[in-house]
């Protein structure tokens, strides 16, 4: 089952076109991790299937429903895109936890408000993911008393929490010191294991290569290869593709 | 004249400079909200109007503006004014004078709000109201918080310019023991100025436990 498409998806900004002709499909408990150089449109293609931007052109399935489609040759939107908002959940290279809440109200405030869950549902979902995510003890703790690992282990919690069927991951440890990396990535490692489906923007060959189902390389706007890790990251045909994982052997 | 009747008349007069004070908080710092609206509006013709507004608040003195509100209605229309007009005008030149400062306050504690949170508070699903009252407004308050403990100081002191259209608060009091014969004189405006001084700070004081309180 198909739990996300993405079709001949099409994004300006002005007159710099940023993704050309883009189509993927993520299956139920697939990992799928898109690599490519700065400014190849990686970014862009993520926070358009989280309706951060709008298309241009294209369409938008999420469990086979669509919430964009082409109509006279632009696309249009589902007017009422909050049941797809559940779909996914999003995390953010910068983490974006609410400062104003404490760790447990950072993951069961959305749960109430917006999934209109009942208290104790909510709290015991929450007191999981915090079990799950080794964050145990820190349920009070407001984000800025926390490590950056420990600030993205929250976010990656939060967007959990929903219970979504994928997870949207924007180069989830860059913002992070190295010595950080690790605990995040071994988090996101064990949520592979359990099938959890998700699409990787990252700059971790290794970690994309050992995590992965299926790899994807963009460069400026296109995907350029896909494939498993094996064939795109051991093997890449294209020039491009070769040009841009030299960079990280050494 | 007495120390006593002195002071006595210094509290009367207090209540009236408290009175301006609470006054033009409940007022000023609603509207602000308003102001700060209507300066990032969608229609241009509002956001103009807006910026006048604010840049004649801004560059012209609260006590011109008090003047203005006072004498304008009777100077320019002929309109015979109720007898608690004096106090009706200090209230609407400061409320909308101390608008224009919060708007800017307000504009400002926005800002400093990153657009990540936005995002976050997006793509959770809350609605554009849910995200304002529960993720961006606690925030902006936070990020004030700073700027209106000064702007409330400032405006303890300002209240002293309502002087200057005879209204009968601290200061005004303070003048008139300290010009006329037999009374304490000098101590008139020493004993006001305690009486500004201790108001400050607990202003000072309650706003530091807000502070506090918004800490994160
Ligand atoms: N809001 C925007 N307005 C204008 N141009 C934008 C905007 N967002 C992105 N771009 C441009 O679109 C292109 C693709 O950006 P994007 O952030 O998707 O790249 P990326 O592959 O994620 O790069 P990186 O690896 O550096 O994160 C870049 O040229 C960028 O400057
Ligand atoms: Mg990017």
């Amino acid at each position: 089952m198909k739990v996300l498409e993405l079709n001949n998806i099409e994004k300006s900004f002005g007159d710099l076109t940023v993704l050309k002709d883009i189509s993927l499909s993520v299956e139920k408990g697939q990992v799928i991790s898109i690599i490519g150089p700065s400014g190849s449109g990686k970014t862009t293609l993520m926070r358009s299937a989280a309706f951060l931007e709008t298309i241009d052109k294209g369409e938008i399935i999420y469990n086979g429903n669509k919430a964009a489609w082409m109509e006279k040759g632009k696309a249009v939107y589902q007017k009422n895109l909050k049941p797809f908002k559940s779909c996914f959940g999003f995390v953010f290279q910068q983490f974006n936890l609410f400062p104003h809440y404490s760790v447990i109200k950072n993951l069961t405030d959305a749960q109430m408000v917006v999934q209109k869950r009942s208290k104790e549902e909510a709290f015991s979902i929450a007191k999981e993911l915090i079990e799950q995510l080794g964050l145990s003890g820190k349920e009070n703790y407001r984000p800025s008393q926390l490590s950056g690992g420990q600030q993205q282990r929250v976010a990656i919690a939060r967007a959990l929490a929903v219970k979504p069927d994928i997870l949207f991951f924007d180069e989830p440890t860059s913002a992070l010191d190295p010595e950080l990396t690790g605990e995040v990535l071994k988090v996101i490692r064990s949520l592979a294991e359990e099938h959890m489906t998700m699409v990787i923007v990252t700059h971790e060959m290794a970690f994309a290569r050992d995590v992965s189902d299926h790899i994807i390389f963009m460069d400026e706007g296109f995907i350029v290869e896909e494939g498993s890790p094996d064939e795109v990251i051991n093997n890449p045909k294209e020039e491009r593709t070769k040009a841009f994982l030299g960079r990280f052997k050494r | 004249m007495t120390v006593q009747t002195m002071l006595l008349a210094l509290s009367e007069g207090f209540v009236t400079t408290l009175a301006i004070f609470a006054v033009t908080i409940i007022g000023s710092m609603p509207l602000g909200i308003f102001v700060y609206f209507g300066k990032v509006s969608r229609i241009a013709p509002i956001r103009w109007i807006v910026e006048i507004y604010i840049s004649i608040i801004r560059g012209t003195p609260l006590m011109l503006q008090l003047m203005v509100v006072y004498f304008g209605p009777n100077l320019i229309f002929g309109v015979s004014l109720p007898s608690n007009w004096r106090f009706i005008a200090v209230a609407i030149a400061f409320i909308i004078n101390y608008a224009a400062y919060f708007a800017e306050i307000y504009r400002s504690g926005f800002e400093a709000i990153p657009k990540g949170q936005y995002e976050a508070a997006e793509v959770l699903g809350y609605t554009k109201v849910q995200r304002f009252m529960k993720i961006i407004i606690p925030q902006m308050i936070r990020n004030t918080l700073p700027s209106i403990t000064n702007e409330l100081i400032t405006l303890v002191k300002d209240t002293s310019l309502a002087s200057i259209i005879g209204t009968m608060e601290m200061f005004t009091r303070a003048k008139q023991i300290a010009v006329a014969p037999h009374t304490p004189g000098m101590w008139a405006f020493v004993a006001a100025a305690v009486f500004y001084y201790v108001f400050n700070y607990i202003v000072a004081i309650i706003m530091a436990k807000l502070e506090k309180k918004f800490q994160y």
